[in-house]
């Protein structure tokens, strides 16, 4: 269980919320109402106050790597430190898998200067599911896709919420929302609300 | 040491001639810059006179605190420098109080070393030895850590995603900031590594010169350069290293996020 009360920064909140494991919360609402400052202070990137607990623990126990771990954000815009794709990942067992379903198997070599929007993204995605999270905050991870490459990533999307784990999407594209979330909220000014007449 | 040739002040205004010719000749081709030549030439004429009437003064008292005096004024000029050099810098008392406490620091803790240690004069605050030597070691400081702050700050503000990259994949702060940390130790102690480089091969230094001119065995003058080439390099290193961790720490926080808002 993932659960967040009175989270606030000085532009978003408070927000509560709770979201179980193997549930997918939609977040919709327009450009600057919000979402992305709403998942930082849930990653507790910007000053925050209020209180966010996975299973019962609060972050406040745990240093803030140990949160992120758990806990994991990929911004809309994806960042990258080292010349090289390779460099930005562990050689662990299931990336190859990860990387083949994003149809990115060959990227390791490559220079992220030559990486697309879209391929950064994917990447972005993969690069965060390495260490296992038990929450992904996910920030428009089909935004600059084609049709295939949506399809791809939201099928990465249901493994995970058959793994059980927590995933909080925004989206602006409510027919995702509809395929992947059990439920769906909006962000106005800062306030996560009830969306009106989405599925209980 | 009888070969000093002392100048007169019509000497100075012979010397002066060829300058004067660049701003004529500015003045002929429309250059436009002939008065900020002859501008900053005045300036510099009035500021080494009046230097040269206060090192009399001080070098005649002989006094522990006017010494110090002037080595606090000189410290509060270049911690003014450090801080007008940079393009994006700390909020607060921190813009100015980290490069400058820094370098005051290094500077000092060096320059005492050497001097009651390895010059040893008596008294060891000598102000004829250990202001010029505080001076030299302070510019050169000043310098490091003004371009190991900049390239920080610079670096902070434009690779944000980077470093907010490997934070959100469980990445202590000092992970995530290392690669703009280590740009901007380099960026720091690039100047001296390249005087060491270049020294006595490109160019004579200016004290090493100014002693040779003075009369003194130029081997003699090599020593005190070697001397004071250590001194700038030890403390520029200890001033940057200082300067650029203690921003790092600023910089982000002990919940391990970038804190641009302490930056303007």
């Amino acid at each position: 269980m993932f659960e967040i009360v009175d989270l606030g920064t000085s532009h978003v909140g408070p927000v509560s919320v709770c979201v179980a494991g193997g549930e997918c919360l939609a977040i919709l609402g327009a450009s600057g109402s919000g979402k992305s400052l709403l998942f930082r202070a849930i990653a507790d990137l910007d000053p925050n106050h209020g209180d966010v607990s996975l299973n019962g623990r609060s972050r406040a126990e745990m240093p803030a790597y140990e949160w992120r771990r758990q806990v994991s954000f990929v911004p809309a815009e994806t960042g990258w430190w080292a010349d090289r794709v390779g460099d930005h990942f562990d050689a662990d067992g299931d990336l190859e898998d990860l990387l083949e379903t994003v149809d990115l198997k060959n990227a390791l070599d490559w220079e992220v200067n030559r990486l697309s929007t879209g391929e950064r993204h994917r990447l972005g995605i993969v690069r965060a599911l390495q260490a296992r999270p038990s929450v992904l905050l996910l920030d428009e991870p089909t935004a600059s896709l084609d049709a295939d490459m949506t399809d791809a990533v939201e099928s990465i999307i249901k493994q995970q919420l058959a793994r059980d784990v927590c995933v909080l999407l925004v989206t602006h594209d409510p027919d995702q929302a509809k395929r992947l979330a059990h439920r769906s909220m909006r962000m106005m000014g800062g306030r996560l609300q009830a969306e009106p007449g989405a599925k209980p | 040491m009888s070969t000093y040739i002392s100048l007169s002040y019509l000497d100075l205004v012979g010397a002066s001639v060829f300058l004067i010719l660049n701003a004529v000749c500015s003045f002929a081709l429309k250059l436009g810059l002939e008065r900020q030549l002859l501008f900053s030439a005045l300036r510099m004429i009035v500021q080494l006179l009046m230097v040269g009437l206060v090192l009399k003064a001080v070098f005649a008292a002989s006094s522990a605190l006017l010494t110090l005096m002037i080595a606090v004024i000189m410290i509060t000029f270049a911690g003014r420098e450090i801080r007008a050099r940079q393009e994006r810098r700390l909020t607060g008392i921190w813009g100015y109080g980290l490069g400058a406490t820094s370098m005051m620091f290094a500077g000092t803790i060096v320059t005492v070393c050497v001097l009651v240690l390895q010059i040893e004069p008596q008294p060891w605050w000598t102000p004829q030895i250990a202001l010029p030597l505080f001076g030299m070691v302070l510019g050169n400081t000043m310098t490091g850590v003004s371009l190991g702050l900049d390239t920080l700050h610079t670096t902070v503000y434009r690779e944000r995603a980077a470093i907010e990259a490997q934070l959100l994949l469980g990445r202590t702060r000092w992970e995530a900031i290392l690669p703009c940390a280590r740009r901007s130790l380099r960026s720091g102690f690039t100047p001296i590594i390249n005087a060491m480089a270049a020294t006595g091969v490109v160019s004579l230094p200016g004290m090493m010169t100014g002693q040779i001119l003075s009369g003194v065995d130029p081997q003699e003058a090599v020593k005190y350069q070697i001397l004071i080439m250590f001194m700038i390099a030890g403390a520029t290193g200890l001033g940057v290293l200082g300067a650029v961790f203690g921003s790092v720490w600023r910089l982000t926080d002990h919940r391990h996020r970038v804190r641009l808002d302490r930056m303007v």
